[in-house]
């Protein structure tokens, strides 16, 4: 079972790179995205419980976000001044304790104890138990109300053109009215220092979200709700990056509707329905980690060749 | 602290000692959602506009903008009825607030029958019951204008999650200076030894005015006790009362489950089990009607009270016991 233990990248990202003094190149990101993919399947074939699919679906947005886009320390995770990351959908948590574990905000081992009785990582998202976690989630359709509060808070503490809030939707997120209240409450306070990212990758518990609820033009409710409002590539690590850039220099708040695939970078997940809230079984992870392994060797080898 | 002399509403001293709290906090921001001119929260948004946030009427938004004010280092005051604040938001109240131990304070207004006209579908009887079974909330019900505004003061000073209820209608004096502290949030008001009336909110100046009928009437000498903090409920102080008067009626504007009298026959079952009985909402909703009429149609009234402790009285026993076991709470200051 030593294949499945998480242990920490090789090459991991430095502090200056967290603080934003260093910007990585795409193909960094795109392989820091499959490190942590890595690692959520290790996670949930140990813990043999979670959502690997759900988290896989926003990995290059987590990897566009913690590795290049979002000012914090992972040294002093309460620096006031940080940006915000909530992820609206909880259910996601092993791809953010993938990407904090490797900023160091606990140890990486901690990452063998997810949902096990006294460890620090929950089956969802808890800011009182896991370091860098900035508001507990796991309800849907309360993360982006989340983000509102914390936008305002920013703004009266004259941080609003520095400190910008991120949360990361799910299809789930968007079928909660409250989505809607905060959506029209961000525009009503004037906040220009909110990015809601949708992770629509169309599959939802019972069945694909056309089936079960179809929510329909993400891009255009958004847009009709006041909101800057743009649909792009979900694993199309350039547009992400692009997009989430771009964000932070409107006048209002921002949705980036990312088309993603549930279950991406492992072939057998890939688009398909039935691995909701469903763990790997051995054999299955096994075979996850083997196109995963495969991708990073070929990525990090591509590096080192671009280096030389 | 000089207090108001005159019956107020509880709801408006919250709305005056929310203003002093902005004053003298920069952190204080309030949330209100369309219903500010009513839960008094306006006085504090005319006075800091830009701490203020009316959200509309979307209370779940509110309550999770609450969680993210507070985790971003603000002290939030959320107001609304009690019947959204706590009905139609308890998941976000749930996970956003008591969960994370955030120092918000959900300071509903027009809790019970008493709000009167607009019937059932506004007057909450289980706000406090949802609050107390919530982990790590607390729950204070003041008696009368002077001790709400303590409550709210003193809110800021708690790191806790707190559930703060208030009411329409304008309540008799029963503190006549703003109190010091709540204290341990259980006042002896008038000493008795037959038997312990133990109210809260709404009910304690009936409370008072029961003893007296029972004593002009029948010679009974009832002691009377208001709990402002029914979560957590001070036992020691609460069992003193049962162990001096063998008996007790306790009086809610609230279903009588879940609230006030479960939390005194809780302390009583563990450790000096003696007949408490109840005065409040029985398994039926509210109706229209004035305050005062919603109030003596459901037997919220000095003589249901006063009725009450009559029937207890002849199921007092004959003899009292002492606790077998448990802590020396008769030696408790």
């Amino acid at each position: 079972m030593s294949r499945l233990r998480s242990v920490p990248d090789p090459h991991p990202p430095s502090k200056e790179l967290a603080r934003g003094e260093i910007e990585p190149t795409i193909a960094e990101l795109e392989r820091w995205a499959t490190v942590h993919r890595l690692d959520c399947v290790r996670m949930l074939a140990v813990a043999k419980s979670g959502h690997l699919d759900s988290s896989l679906s926003a990995a290059d947005i987590v990897s566009a976000l913690y590795n290049r886009v979002l000012r914090h320390d992972p040294e002093n995770p309460a620096w006031h001044e940080r940006d915000r990351f909530v992820l609206c959908k909880g259910h996601a948590a092993p791809i953010q304790y993938a990407a904090l574990a490797h900023h160091g905000y606990f140890p990486h081992e901690d990452l063998q104890g997810l949902r096990k009785i006294g460890a620090p990582l929950q089956g969802h998202p808890d800011m009182n138990k896991t370091a860098g976690v900035e508001v507990s989630t796991g309800s849907l359709g309360q993360g982006l109300s989340m983000c509102v509060g914390i936008g305002l808070a920013l703004r009266l503490d004259g941080l609003e053109d520095t400190a910008q809030v991120f949360g990361v939707l799910s299809d789930g997120d968007c079928q909660e009215g409250q989505t809607w209240e905060a959506a029209t409450a961000a525009v009503h306070f004037g906040l220009r220092n909110i990015t809601a990212i949708v992770d629509y990758n169309h599959l939802q518990t019972d069945g694909t979200t056309e089936q079960v609820m179809d929510i329909g033009d993400m891009r255009a409710k958004f847009e009709a709700f006041g909101w800057d409002s743009i649909q792009i590539d979900g694993h199309d690590m350039e547009a992400i990056v692009e997009a989430l850039e771009r964000s932070r220099t409107l006048d209002r708040p921002a949705a980036i509707i990312a088309q993603t695939k549930k279950g991406r970078g492992v072939s057998f997940m890939e688009g398909r329905f039935g691995f909701h809230g469903k763990p790997p079984s051995p054999e299955q992870a096994v075979e996850a980690l083997e196109e995963l392994e495969a991708r990073l060797e070929e990525q990090t080898a591509a590096l080192q060749q671009e280096a030389e | 602290m000089a207090g108001k002399a005159e019956p107020g509403a509880t709801r408006n001293a919250y709305g005056a000692a929310l203003v002093e709290l902005g004053e003298a906090h920069e952190d204080v921001v309030a949330l209100d959602a369309d219903l500010s001119v009513s839960t008094q929260s306006a006085k504090f948004g005319a006075a800091f506009p830009e701490r203020f946030f009316n959200v509309g009427a979307a209370e779940a938004n509110m309550m999770s903008m609450a969680c993210g004010l507070a985790a971003t280092g603000k002290r939030p005051y959320a107001s609304t009825f009690a019947i959204f604040a706590t009905g139609r938001a308890y998941d976000q109240i749930r996970l956003g607030i008591a969960h994370n131990e955030l120092p918000v304070k959900i300071c509903a207004s027009h809790g019970g029958v008493s709000l009167g006209e607009d019937g059932a579908s506004h007057q909450m009887i289980e706000d406090i019951a949802l609050m107390r079974v919530m982990p790590n909330m607390s729950v204070v019900v003041p008696a009368d204008y002077n001790q709400a505004y303590r409550a709210t003061i003193d809110s800021y000073e708690s790191e806790e999650p707190q559930y703060l209820r208030f009411g329409r209608p304008a309540t008799p004096v029963v503190y006549e200076d703003v109190p010091e502290t709540l204290g341990t949030g259980v006042d002896v008001l008038r000493e008795g030894s037959d038997i312990s009336l133990i109210a809260t909110g709404h009910m304690v100046w009936r409370a008072l005015e029961a003893a007296e009928s029972l004593e002009a009437e029948d010679g009974i000498e009832a002691e009377v006790v208001n709990v402002s903090i029914i979560k957590p409920i001070h036992s020691e102080s609460i069992l003193e009362t049962l162990a001096k008067t063998g008996v007790a009626v306790t009086a809610e504007e609230h279903r009588v489950v879940g609230g006030l009298s479960d939390a005194v026959r809780q302390v009583a079952a563990e450790q000096h089990p003696v007949p408490i009985f109840a005065v409040g909402m029985g398994d039926e909703f509210g109706i229209s009607g004035t305050g005062e009429a919603c109030m003596e149609h459901f037997g919220l009234t000095a003589r249901g009270i006063a009725d009450r402790a009559r029937e207890a009285l002849l199921l007092k026993p004959i003899v009292s016991h002492p606790p077998l076991f448990g802590p020396d709470w008769t030696s408790a200051p």
